[in-house]
């Protein structure tokens, strides 16, 4: 399957997508001029995915901040893991954030909360 | 004599801006790349004196929302005889001249009187919840809200108010029967 290497910039995210090495990883900053065109070929990657998805898949995300119109799309993004566990697929999110960053880990706590995926918080 | 008047009233506009803490106008097209010149500006300029990383990030915070939303709805209103407000606002970032040093924020753009109300009720709404209510706001319009073909997720307000703690202040002037100019200020204080 077509590995997706994103670099990141001040205002869009590093992402990787590769389900050979399975590594699924957003970290960074997303306050991207136009979430939906930016994200677009990463949910296109994940409906791939989902087709014959790992056994067991952990999403990572190390986000250092992300605007309001990225947490829609971030959502997007886990209902989509969701799927996939839905099923019968083993999924994970393990959500970092930094030590002092209370709203990074709210955010995390609240998706953890809208979504069935088990999330495992880790403060760095 | 005009240059001189108006070589004054620049000179008063510096006082004014230094008087009230201004420091930050802008008037204009808010686009993108603005938004990522000013947040990077603010952050070089709280960094210079050391800004509490907390502080910092929530004016960051304040600042992108609002920025965004001027670039996602002052372009709603197009006014026919090209005049106006058209894609434009007013952005302001200044410190109160309070012993904490709190921030604030501002933003004026022009809206459709049509839109006047629902976003008056959503205005009051925010400020009427507390912490939890914000907060289950928020999810719910996570949940059921859609990305506009603008990116605009519907989050914007509902998050300022969650991550300064404060009420929304906000005030409409009427332009003319059409449309009316949003004016919305929100505080940073450091508690």
């Amino acid at each position: 399957m077509e590995v997706i290497k994103i670099k990141g910039t001040e205002d869009t995210p590093n992402v990787i997508l590769d389900a050979e090495s399975n590594i699924i990883e957003f970290s960074g900053r997303s306050l991207p001029e136009d979430v939906v065109t930016f994200y677009a070929p990463v949910l296109q990657w994940i409906e791939e995915y989902a087709k014959s998805p790992n056994p067991k898949t952990e999403v990572i995300f190390r986000l250092e901040y992300f605007n309001t119109a990225s947490s829609k799309i971030l959502l997007d993004i886990l209902l989509k893991f969701e799927d996939i566990l839905n099923e019968g697929n083993e999924v994970v999110v393990q959500w970092y954030f930094q030590e002092d960053d209370e709203d990074m880990q709210e955010a995390g706590e609240e998706y953890s909360e809208i979504v069935d995926i088990p999330f495992e918080m880790h403060s760095y | 004599m005009e240059n001189v008047d108006y070589m004054k009233l620049v000179y008063e506009f510096h006082n004014e801006m230094l008087a009230n803490k201004f420091t930050l106008v802008y008037e204009g097209e808010i686009t993108h790349q603005i938004t990522k010149a000013f947040t990077s500006l603010a952050e070089n300029k709280m960094d210079s004196y050391s800004e509490d990383a907390s502080m910092k990030k929530k004016v960051f915070h304040v600042m992108v929302e609002c920025l965004q939303n001027l670039s996602k709805h002052a372009e709603d209103y197009e006014n026919p005889d090209g005049k106006g407000f058209s894609g434009n606002g007013i952005f302001i970032v200044g410190r109160l001249g309070n012993d904490n040093q709190d921030y604030h924020v501002l933003t004026g753009n022009a809206v459709e009187n049509a839109k006047v109300p629902e976003l008056k009720a959503l205005l009051e709404k925010i400020n009427q919840l507390d912490k939890d209510g914000l907060k289950e706001l928020f999810k719910k319009q996570m949940r059921e809200g859609s990305l506009s073909d603008k990116g605009g997720a519907g989050l914007g307000l509902i998050d300022i108010a969650r991550k300064t703690g404060e009420k929304l202040e906000y005030n409409f002037v009427e332009i003319d029967d059409k449309t009316s100019f949003f004016l919305l200020r929100t505080i940073i204080s450091r508690k």
